[in-house]
């Protein structure tokens, strides 16, 4: 499969010193955010300007809470509620709409020291759905909570809740109507497909994700990992999930092991097509491949972004416990940026 | 080679002192969906149609916690959820939040092969549900006199439990030990996993949560890499502690071990659930592409069977020794 505009950025420091020595400078904290995989090859120059503000907005944010010594899964979240509250990317307020025109919103978030998580779906009034993921953690004795349930357990917690009118864009609502046209137009999903075909795959035709023209497909979820200088990892990731969704539709970003993944060695968020990434268990798949076979992170991110995804379009980004930082996507862009604590800085989207 | 089937009624703290009249009609029904799998693979069935088929049989028995016979959420309602995965293409479905759908397997079934998703939950779900025109009838009929018992003994402890740790209308109700104040569950789910002779994998997971469990809240059955997994090496169905499983990924940690390390079958299950997650968590079963079967588990106990091609088969709550 033609990897297309893969890309990969590492802390190029580290790289220029080829395999690093045992016992040498180990950790030294460093963070990821990105706002979706798949992007416009026409996105006019003022939104790309508008999207590398914000993620670099967002990377400060997480750098001044890192040198205060701020743990990783309090980074993580801070930096996460940031991109939920800008309506640019797709979460929390901005989120893509729903086939009724409605915002249903998911989120999880993991601490990679004890493996804790939480995670919500469904969520139509809470204002920072990454927020109610890290209460499900703390404050229940569950894991992962959605719907009405998770709604009512949002008011138990007293968080900022508004109406659902508040997360839906005028360019959503503008969006949803051309996704509506594009599905009549170019296939049906009720219409059973006669083998097994891959899910997403549709008619061949220009850049597509998910089975919508990447134009009106609108990227899919923001997120966040991080390593402190403590070697602690986390990782968040929020969403409003696909445009044009079912109701009732969960994708990979609240699903542990799926969208969000962090544990001992790394913190892992991903973006995309959902069910790829859930067929592929991709964020687990990086801790995997770094746990039994002994790659480094950025091996570990080019193996499962070149082998884990088959006709699946995704991208992640991915920090470990050792300080290192990498993203990996084998998609047409991803919304990224990166900083690690001796100085290095990137913000990209192609 | 050759093919193989195994099942789980839940893995947890299983009292060995499980009086008769709880435990037979629990290994007569793992007898009784055992052969149903063995049958169908008999007749050259498809190992996902054979989970399916396995699990909407558990699903309709009211001993297991699945389907009728789900345990309740603190509010006295059911929530079903289920997930089912195809190894050769790693297609897969999942649901949550039923409360009227019969089989939530075939629900998740019908995800993964009538839409373009693979999760759908509660109120989208019942509504896909409708759609389908799968059968659903009002949500008492989940409900049992057993479960309803359980929920007021959670209660009155006031903690989330596991549903076989105790037993009710029993004299001297058995204390819940393995009970974690905090409301973790290690017990509930039926699952099912198969290969064919050629190598096709599937597995399925179902379950009605965990007693008391907060409305809304999910568990690992219906999480793709939970739960439930397979590919081209294995297939795993999971049961116990729903965060357990979750943060360790079991099931796809099974495959993983296989796929990067080389570990057979029984080698990956076995490090999975006594190296790699806490004591009392958890249990599996899994089959190999191969045609072997591994059921491990860290509990006191799970309500297991299986059998391969060549002929051996077992029903099991402990161990053998």
């Amino acid at each position: 499969m033609e990897l297309l505009g893969f890309g990969s950025l590492r802390n190029p420091e580290k790289e220029s010193q080829g395999s690093r020595a045992e016992g040498e400078k180990m950790g030294g904290w460093a963070i990821a955010v990105h706002g979706g995989a798949g992007v416009d090859p026409n996105l006019p120059l003022e939104r790309q300007e508008e999207a590398k503000q914000l993620l670099t907005r967002c990377l400060n944010l997480g750098i001044s809470a890192l040198r205060s010594n701020l743990p990783a899964i309090d980074v993580v979240e801070l930096v996460v509620r940031e991109l939920e509250t800008d309506p640019l990317f797709n979460s929390g307020r901005g989120s893509a709409l729903t086939e009724k025109g409605t915002v249903e919103m998911e989120a999880s978030i993991m601490d990679g020291p004890k493996r804790r998580c939480g995670a919500v779906s469904g969520l139509t009034t809470v204002k920072n759905p990454v927020s109610l993921a890290r209460l499900v953690m703390e404050k229940s004795p569950h894991s992962y909570i959605g719907f009405s349930g998770a709604e009512e357990f949002a008011r138990q917690q007293g968080v900022e809740v508004v109406d659902n009118d508040y997360f839906i864009t005028p360019d959503n609502v503008g969006m949803l109507k051309l996704a509506k046209e594009a599905n009549t137009i170019l296939f049906d999903y009720r219409i059973p497909s006669s083998g097994y075909e891959t899910c997403g795959s549709g008619v061949e035709s220009p850049l597509q994700m998910n089975g919508l023209p990447i134009s009106v497909y609108a990227p899919e979820t923001v997120g966040c990992v991080v390593v402190d200088r403590e070697g602690r990892c986390a990782a968040a990731t929020s969403t409003g999930g696909l445009m044009n969704k079912m109701t009732g539709r969960i994708g990979d970003s609240p699903l542990i092991g799926a969208g969000t993944y962090a544990c001992e060695v790394c913190g892992v968020s991903c973006t995309g097509e959902g069910e790829a990434i859930i067929r592929g268990t991709l964020a687990r798949e990086v801790a995997a491949v770094m746990e039994y076979k002994g790659l480094k992170l950025h091996q570990a991110v080019d193996f499962v972004i070149k082998h884990r995804l088959d006709e699946g379009k995704a991208g992640l980004i991915a920090v470990s416990n050792t300080g290192e930082v990498a993203c990996g996507f084998n998609c047409n862009g991803m919304f990224r940026g990166c900083a690690t604590e001796d100085g290095f800085m990137e913000v990209g989207v192609w | 080679m050759g093919w193989a089937i195994a099942l789980h009624g839940g893995a947890g703290d299983i009292p060995v002192s499980l009086p008769p009249e709880h435990r037979q009609p629990r290994e007569e029904a793992l007898r009784h969906c055992l052969q149903i799998g063995v049958d169908a693979l008999q007749g050259k069935m498809h190992p996902l149609d054979v989970v399916e088929l396995v699990v909407r049989e558990l699903e309709n028995i009211p001993h297991f916690n699945a389907g009728r016979g789900s345990v309740l959420t603190n509010k006295g309602t059911i929530e079903m959820e289920a997930s089912i995965m195809d190894g050769r293409t790693k297609k897969c479905g999942a649901v949550s939040g039923l409360k009227t759908v019969v089989n939530a397997i075939s629900l998740a079934r019908l995800v993964m092969e009538k839409t373009p998703h693979i999760y759908l939950a509660f109120d989208g779900a019942e509504e896909f549900a409708k759609e389908q025109g799968v059968e659903t009838v009002d949500p008492s009929h989940f409900i049992t006199a057993e479960n309803v018992e359980r929920l007021h003994h959670a209660k009155e402890a006031n903690i989330v439990q596991i549903d076989y740790s105790t037993q009710p209308l029993q004299n001297g109700t058995k204390k819940e030990t393995s009970v974690v104040a905090n409301g973790d569950s290690q017990l509930g789910t039926v699952g099912c996993v198969a290969v064919d002779s050629n190598g096709n994998l599937a597995s399925a997971t179902s379950t009605g949560g965990l007693v008391n469990k907060m409305v809304g809240r999910i568990g690992d059955s219906p999480i793709i890499g939970g739960g439930t997994y397979a590919n081209e090496l294995c297939a795993v169905s999971a049961t116990g502690k729903g965060e357990a499983i979750l943060r360790a990924t079991v099931a796809r940690d099974v495959a993983a071990l296989m796929e990067f390390k080389g570990f057979s079958l029984m080698e990956a299950a076995n490090c999975v659930v006594h190296e790699r997650t806490p004591k009392g968590t958890v249990g599996l079963v899994a089959v190999s592409a191969a045609g072997e079967v591994a059921t491990p588990y860290n509990t006191t106990g799970m309500f297991r069977a299986c059998a391969t091609e060549d002929g051996y088969s077992e029903v099991a709550i402990w161990s053998a020794s």
